[in-house]
């Protein structure tokens, strides 16, 4: 996704890096703290950026605690209530850690939470993968707007925003740096609800 | 692309992104529940005028695993042996609301006529029509070399036997072509084709030739249901010059791998000691079936439209 194309003035920087890392590193500690340590916890990404996001508080985690964070991707596509609006596209990759998820407390991690859809399908792709003791969720970025009866755990940044204005969170691992930004959305550059 | 009728209507793009599908739908078979909500309340209906043991059962353990509804359909003991045609088939199945009909057929080009005929709406899968093409056994044998060669692009593989009449081999050699492998057909010059000449492959008789470079050979069954004329002398001499055993296997490459669409003749294209060797791959390409028809099913039906053929439209638009 190209942040760059974005005219000046019309892109505001919501979070740049260092306020990127300072908020994984608040949010892992408020993961031990809530959860009393690390102890049956597995992280969850949900691709593709929660998934760096994932290792980054993993690696925090595990900083902190001195033990291994099982971490894992989970693809909820095939879960999604939007399919059948656009589309067919691939799929990304699931993987459970070895650990599974049944008994575990599951927290599951995305960029941006938006209309709480992606977070009911990731809930229902988890459903048939195990029976976690609890799932929690935990994003970079709340926007509002939600469609659904859901709410985050643990949040990086609450950010008031309009429906016409999108979020796009950069990562290094995938886009080369980090920080997020609130564009207008122009016509040609259409949303995508997270 | 709302049909999936030939092997050569797949570029090259759309068959990554049916074995890249596949791969990540490979895992749902090792879950505790087998099954995505994905096409929940579509139908699938398979339309079988010929025999099939495997192709039927994984279209239907594919398209269940995607919780769509499926109508089972065989000519034995339907109104088909009563006289009727393709045509009032469709129509009722039209009528029954099919998202999607998956047929074999006997006759060439039957699934071309049910999906360009406007008889019925869904889309249409070809699972074996006549001798012309097989396109999802050609997926389904590029996953299962995909996962034991890597990439298949300049690998070369042998296929072997009846390719007059197999539906098999010509899906193969224009998929595997597309992939950017090297294809040799192997065969008895009465079972080659005319025009194999202008195939995206290459050709021989020798069998012995064939088999010390490849990376996967195929074997083909030999088809005695097709057999009307005497295309060799005898079973013996057929298995003798172009049936792999034992000895045979020895002049492959050691990481090379066996492979057979099924149902084999053992004893006569393929020795039992083969067939049942580690390197042998056969039982594998059957649990691949059924990843590889999902992801055929979900990127035909999952979406409002088909996600393959998109570059194609893309490019024509431009």
């Amino acid at each position: 996704m190209p942040t760059a194309a974005f005219d000046e003035g019309r892109v505001r920087t919501v979070l740049d890096a260092d306020d990127v890392q300072r908020a994984l590193t608040r949010i892992a500690h408020e993961i031990l703290e809530r959860n009393k340590g690390a102890t049956g916890v597995v992280l969850l990404g949900i691709p593709t950026r929660g998934v760096p996001l994932a290792h980054r508080l993993a690696e925090r985690m595990a900083a902190v605690e001195g033990t291994e964070i099982p971490v894992g991707s989970l693809d909820v596509t095939m879960y999604r209530d939007d399919l059948r609006l656009k589309p067919a596209r691939g799929l990304e990759h699931t993987e459970l850690p070895e650990t599974g998820v049944d008994g575990a407390v599951v927290v599951l991690v995305d960029d941006v939470l938006f209309s709480g859809r992606t977070v009911r399908a990731a809930l229902d792709a988890l459903g048939d993968l195990g029976r976690p003791r609890a799932v929690q969720l935990a994003v970079l970025v709340d926007r509002g707007h939600r469609e659904l009866p859901i709410r985050a755990d643990f949040v990086g940044k609450n950010l008031p925003t309009s429906t016409s204005e999108t979020v796009r969170v950069a990562l290094t691992e995938l886009d080369g740096h980090d920080g997020v930004v609130l564009a207008e959305v122009d016509s040609t550059d259409e949303a995508e609800p997270a | 692309m709302k049909h999936l009728l030939s092997a050569a209507d797949l570029s090259r793009d759309d068959a990554l992104l049916i074995l890249d599908t596949a791969q990540q739908l490979a895992q749902v078979a090792d879950r505790p529940i087998k099954k995505l909500p994905t096409l929940r309340g579509r139908t699938v209906v398979n339309l079988f005028f010929e025999d099939s043991t495997r192709t039927r059962i994984s279209f239907e353990a594919a398209a269940k695993r995607l919780s769509a509804d499926v109508i089972n359909f065989s000519a034995k003991g339907s109104s088909v042996s009563k006289g009727e045609t393709l045509k009032d088939t469709a129509l009722t199945l039209q009528a029954m609301g099919a998202d999607a009909v998956v047929i074999r057929h006997g006759a060439s080009g039957a699934p071309h006529t049910l999906a360009h005929s406007g008889w019925i709406e869904g889309s249409v899968v070809n699972a074996g029509d006549g001798t012309h093409e097989h396109p999802t056994q050609a997926l389904l044998d590029a996953f299962t070399m995909r996962r034991h060669l890597g990439e298949l692009e300049g690998r070369r593989i042998t296929i072997v036997g009846d390719v007059l009449h197999s539906r098999v081999a010509r899906s193969n050699v224009l998929l595997l072509a597309t992939l950017g492998a090297q294809v040799t057909v192997v065969a008895p010059p009465t079972l080659l084709p005319v025009g194999v000449d202008t195939w995206p492959c290459a050709f021989s008789y020798d069998l012995d030739d064939a088999l010390p470079g490849s990376d996967a050979v195929m074997m083909l069954r030999v088809q005695r249901e097709r057999m009307n004329a005497a295309f060799f002398p005898s079973a013996r001499e057929y298995s003798r010059r172009y049936g792999l055993d034992l000895q045979r296997m020895d002049r492959l490459a050691d990481d090379a791998i066996v492979m057979h669409p099924g149902p084999m003749n053992r004893g006569l294209e393929i020795s039992a000691e083969v067939a049942d060797h580690t390197r042998s791959v056969i039982v594998e390409q059957v649990t691949n079936g059924v990843s590889v028809r999902m992801a055929v099913l979900y990127l035909l039906l999952g979406g409002s439209e088909s996600a393959l053929g998109v570059a194609e439209l893309a490019e024509a638009s431009v």
